[in-house]
């Protein structure tokens, strides 16, 4: 069997069915797309070159820079929310009691769809109905606000349930790599009188470093291309105030049918999504990487 | 060993590529049967022939349409055993997107429904749909109501076939009123002060879902039609200026309305249907809405007959001063129906489309409470008398003005929506909102 595997054509052999699959779904989509950015198209009738118009139009419009400036406010609120993700974990890995049925807990969000999560919020948030505002009018607010049609509300409204979304996988995945931490050093840190705090500052997130930046990674791309739930509780609106960046190709593209500039819109997404890891892993980068040894 | 692994990798490789050959050519060879099969069916033999059919009319939603829908299919089936139909349903919305999805990817179903003008215009241009006039030449002929056909036309050949014909009218909660005083209002100055009574005695309003825009631009499209006159809309967009005087007017109006309350709270965050659930659990008084609501009020059987009996309807109230006529209506007509350019079916498509629509037109406002695109003989059926109501209001209508985002292109239509948001939720002066629609209208998209 070893033999067989190290056979260069048979690697390739094996290699070869996923990799047609991903150059058809994925590679092949993306270059089209950036080709399809060079096009007046509107999805329907035959397409006619224009060159970077689109790109051109893309830099001056203001409704576009909105939801990039949405989609990069997301993308720093959910790196900051990380560090409460780390705090829960810290906890949860100390051996508190509980700690797997809380973690089971943490976990149920990233289970439910993203459209019985929106449901779900749109019920919270119903201006008169809803749970949250019956709850502070029982409190005694007077006027509570409507959370989702609120220009200035709505964006953060919806940061939320996309937060809580996630929260449990990012908890999940620091839980794991701090239960992977040899008990050893912290019993010898432990013997050599250091605090817990102390503990987890210097021993354990050194340790986890590693797993941190990836993290980073994923909450930053994440959320520069999220879309499920802002497509459901408030398609962008009222009037762009929770537009972001995939919500407002999906509307250039599908809604106003113009799949050229919708394209443009796409590639430049990706673009911006490539120089981000480049510039987080850039960033994070360290020398040497601690080992447990 | 080694040779052994390798050829059974071999031979692995060789399956799956013939397997996936034989696919392929399973595909084609289906193709070109469905094909064959659609040509020598309307050549009169019995081979089988399936037709793919998309609507919107689920049957949570929707149910009278929906039954009808099955109804008519059923008995078409009957008709022709050879036939078999395949319903997909989705609601409003989604079905709007995902028939430019599947356009996008030219897998369109052989029959389906669209709405008229803007939406219309790139299926055709992009060769989506196969025109009918043919069937308009042949049993159809002048079965429909005049200028109905022609919302579907684009250079002289009509591409779908309506089967709604809808107006906008005012319902209003019949019992709320009556508590509080209240008459239907003639004019805007009454209905003003309805808002102002009904807000003192902390009852909403009106109900609106502004989240889906279009639900907010048919108060702006009454306010611009009573204050301009009927024409100043359709020539706005035919000429792409948005600048006349009781347009911005209309836009300072609806802003006011919305500054005295009158709307229910939080509505730009609310979808349709939750502001008609509002109205529905009579938490809010008034509702602009097509007439497809008026099932819900007559004839629906889930819904209690108490509530039925509360619900009337008003005609949006004229304003002094203002051009517009008490008859003049916001509404026109709602989806026909579609044959796909590049059905594999599309004879035996146009056949059961020309039995839907004549069929549809027979059924419809009796069984479905829905007023077809096609001529209803009031005095041969029994209707409930909202109906009886709505049909003479159409008769003695004396325009139908399209509603705005259908008559506008998908690019301006958009904008629309974004700029009916924006306005009713304040963002925006109404200068700035005529001058931005503008903008959109003379983009060209």
């Amino acid at each position: 069997m070893d033999k067989v595997m190290s056979n260069k054509k048979i690697i390739a052999l094996y290699v070869l069915p996923s990799l047609l699959l991903i150059m058809a779904i994925i590679y092949i989509p993306i270059v089209l797309t950036g080709y399809y950015g060079l096009m007046k198209w509107d999805g329907v009738s035959s397409m006619s070159f224009i060159g970077m118009e689109n790109y051109a139009s893309l830099m001056k419009d203001d409704a576009f820079w909105n939801s990039v400036y949405h989609s990069f406010l997301f993308a720093v609120l959910s790196t900051v929310s990380l560090a409460v993700y780390m705090i829960v974990a810290l906890i949860l890995a100390g051996n508190i009691k509980g700690a797997g049925l809380l973690r089971k807990i943490y976990l149920i969000p990233m289970l439910l769809s993203s459209v019985a999560i929106a449901q779900l919020w749109l019920k919270i948030y119903h201006p008169t109905n809803g749970i949250l505002n019956s709850f502070l009018v029982s409190l005694g607010v007077e006027d509570p606000p409507a959370w989702l049609s609120d220009p200035k509300l709505v964006l953060y409204a919806l940061f939320i349930p996309i937060l809580w979304q996630y929260a449990g996988f990012y908890i999940l995945i620091y839980y794991a790599a701090l239960k992977n931490i040899p008990a050893s050093l912290i019993e010898a840190a432990r013997i050599d009188g250091a605090n817990p705090w102390q503990i987890a500052l210097r021993i354990k997130l050194p340790l986890v470093s590693e797993v941190v930046k990836v993290t980073i990674v994923l909450a930053v791309v994440g959320s520069l291309k999220y879309f499920d739930l802002i497509y459901v509780m408030t398609d962008g609106g009222p009037n762009g105030a929770s537009e972001v960046m995939a919500s407002y190709m999906y509307q250039k593209a599908f809604r106003g049918f113009d799949f050229g500039y919708g394209s443009a819109i796409g590639f430049f997404l990706l673009i911006i999504c490539m120089v981000a890891t480049w510039a987080i892993r850039k960033a994070t980068a360290s020398k040497d990487t601690i080992q447990y040894s | 060993m080694k040779k052994k692994w390798l050829s059974a990798s071999m031979l692995l490789l060789a399956l799956t590529l013939v397997l996936s050959a034989c696919g392929g050519s399973k595909n084609s060879s289906d193709n070109g049967s469905t094909a064959a099969g659609g040509e020598s069916a309307s050549g009169g033999s019995g081979d089988k022939v399936t037709i793919k059919m998309m609507h919107l009319w689920p049957d949570g939603s929707n149910s009278a349409q929906n039954k009808l829908v099955k109804q008519i299919i059923g008995e078409y089936e009957q008709a022709n055993p050879n036939v078999k139909i395949e319903t997909e349903v989705l609601e409003n919305e989604q079905y709007k997107n995902k028939l430019k999805v599947l356009s996008a990817s030219n897998s369109l179903p052989d029959v389906g429904f669209t709405w008229a003008a803007g939406f219309l215009e790139p299926y055709v241009k992009g060769n989506m749909f196969a025109p009918l006039d043919d069937l308009l030449q042949g049993d159809l002929k002048d079965k429909f109501v005049a200028g109905t056909t022609e919302a579907y036309a684009v250079d002289g050949k009509t591409y779908a076939l309506p089967v709604e014909l809808n107006i906008v009218p005012v319902y209003y909660n019949k019992e709320i009123f009556a508590k509080y005083n209240l008459q239907p209002p003639k004019t805007y100055e009454e209905f003003k002060n309805i808002v102002k009574t009904l807000n003192d005695n902390k009852v909403t309003p009106i109900a609106l879902g502004s989240k889906d825009a279009w639900t907010g631009s048919f108060w702006y499209m009454y306010l611009a039609d009573r204050l301009g006159g009927p024409d100043v809309q359709d020539q706005a967009v035919a000429s792409s200026t948005f600048s006349d005087p009781s347009l911005i007017q209309a836009a300072k109006e609806a802003q006011d309305l919305v500054k005295s309350n009158a709307f229910v709270k939080g509505f730009n965050g609310l979808s349709n249907d939750e502001a008609k659930s509002e109205f529905m659990n009579e938490k809010a008084a008034m509702y602009a809405m097509g007439t497809w609501e008026v099932p819900n009020y007559t004839t629906n059987p889930d819904i209690p007959q108490e509530f039925k009996d509360k619900i009337g309807f008003f005609k949006f109230p004229t304003i002094e001063g203002g051009k517009g006529n008490i008859n003049d209506w916001v509404g026109g007509v709602g989806v026909g129906m579609f044959v796909s350019e590049n059905s594999k079916v599309k004879e035996d498509a146009k056949k059961f489309v020309n039995f839907f629509v004549k069929r549809w037109g027979e059924l419809s406002v009796v069984d479905a409470g829905i007023i077809p695109g096609t001529k209803v003989d009031t005095s041969s059926v029994k209707l409930p008398q909202m109906f009886i109501d709505v049909l003479n209001e159409l008769n003695n209508a004396s325009k139908v003005i399209l509603y705005l985002d259908v008559q506008m292109k998908p690019g301006a239509a958009e904008e629309h929506y974004n700029l009916i948001q924006a306005l009713l939720g304040n963002a925006i002066t109404p200068e700035e909102f005529a001058k931005k629609q503008e903008e959109a209208l003379k983009a060209g998209k």
